[in-house]
């Protein structure tokens, strides 16, 4: 097993995620591909943990970090959409414009 | 890990395609349900591969965290959400999606160039293996404990901060035939101020 295959394997899910992100309309679509990069990053960081550290593992006590910092920002990203959902009745990206000039 | 070169590179492989299988379909399928639980499937097979990388804490974690909280999250809230809208099409939609196509195959083809030409420093100890729990609790409460207590008081903000946001404003319901008053259309104001109003009942 070579470091190498983890890092392509998260950098191609990496990759997937920002399409997503970048090309979806639906706000929970969107939310989903936020999360399939925080993934790709926590495969990078065992990876290296792994490979790089297997005695010290700091790279695991960094991911235990961001998957609890992934859990809190789901919950508040919903609880936004919920809250826009109500207020425009669309979860459409597009007629998202409150922040546009 | 002891199990065989080989079998390590056929759980990789397999896990590997689980996932970005998954993530294909989270991303392309047009039905929103079907893309929830396929992240689902993803985030197992994440699982799947922390095992393969001697760390079977995170691969807990990760089980427990995002299939059953995350996960279970974004179905409640598909649940919720739940309209079905055709979305207005926008002219030339289909340049936005090339160029971001474009744009993530070259990412993709840059992170390989940089990956495959790295010379990475690989160690040649032993894994820690199955002591990763116990190393794991000692970082966290020796050299991140900072970290640590700082990432529970975010919780506990974004805890509140989810429920205040999502939560319903308060809304009096006004018996039918009675005008609604001016007191009852201020959501911000006490029930004390409301249930005091003449003509409404108090204790409502």
């Amino acid at each position: 097993m070579q470091l190498e295959y983890f890092l392509l394997t998260a950098a191609a899910l990496f990759c997937i995620g920002v399409y997503g992100l970048v090309s979806s309309r639906n706000v929970i679509r969107v939310l989903m591909s936020i999360e399939l990069m925080l993934n790709a990053v926590n495969l990078n960081l065992m990876a290296f943990s792994n490979y790089l550290d297997p005695v010290g593992i700091n790279g695991q006590v960094f991911a235990v970090f961001v998957i609890s910092i992934a859990a809190a920002e789901a919950a508040v990203g919903l609880a936004i959409v919920l809250s826009i959902y109500r207020n425009r009745d669309t979860v459409d990206m597009e007629q998202f414009n409150l922040l546009k000039w | 890990m002891t199990l065989a070169e080989g079998v390590q590179l056929v759980a990789f492989g397999i896990l590997t395609a689980m996932t970005l299988g998954g993530a294909l379909g989270v991303v392309l399928l047009d039905n929103i349900v079907y893309s929830a639980f396929l992240l689902g499937g993803v985030f197992t097979s994440m699982a799947g591969l922390y095992i393969l990388l001697n760390a079977g804490f995170v691969a807990a974690a990760q089980v427990l965290v995002y299939v059953g909280a995350v996960n279970v999250l974004i179905l409640f809230g598909i649940m919720l959400v739940n309209k079905e809208q055709e979305f207005t099409p926008i002219k030339q939609a289909w340049v936005g999606k090339v160029a971001t196509g474009g744009v993530c195959v070259g990412l993709f083809a840059l992170l390989t160039a940089s990956v495959l030409n790295t010379p990475w420093a690989i160690s040649a100890e032993v894994p820690t293996g199955e002591m990763a729990t116990v190393v794991i609790g000692i970082h966290f409460f020796t050299d991140y404990l900072l970290p640590f207590e700082l990432a529970s008081v975010l919780l506990l903000i974004a805890l509140i901060g989810a429920i205040v946001l999502a939560r319903r404003e308060f809304i009096p319901d006004v018996a039918p035939g009675e005008p609604a008053s001016e007191a009852l259309q201020l959501p911000e104001r006490p029930r004390e101020l409301v249930s005091s109003v003449p003509g409404s009942e108090p204790g409502r």
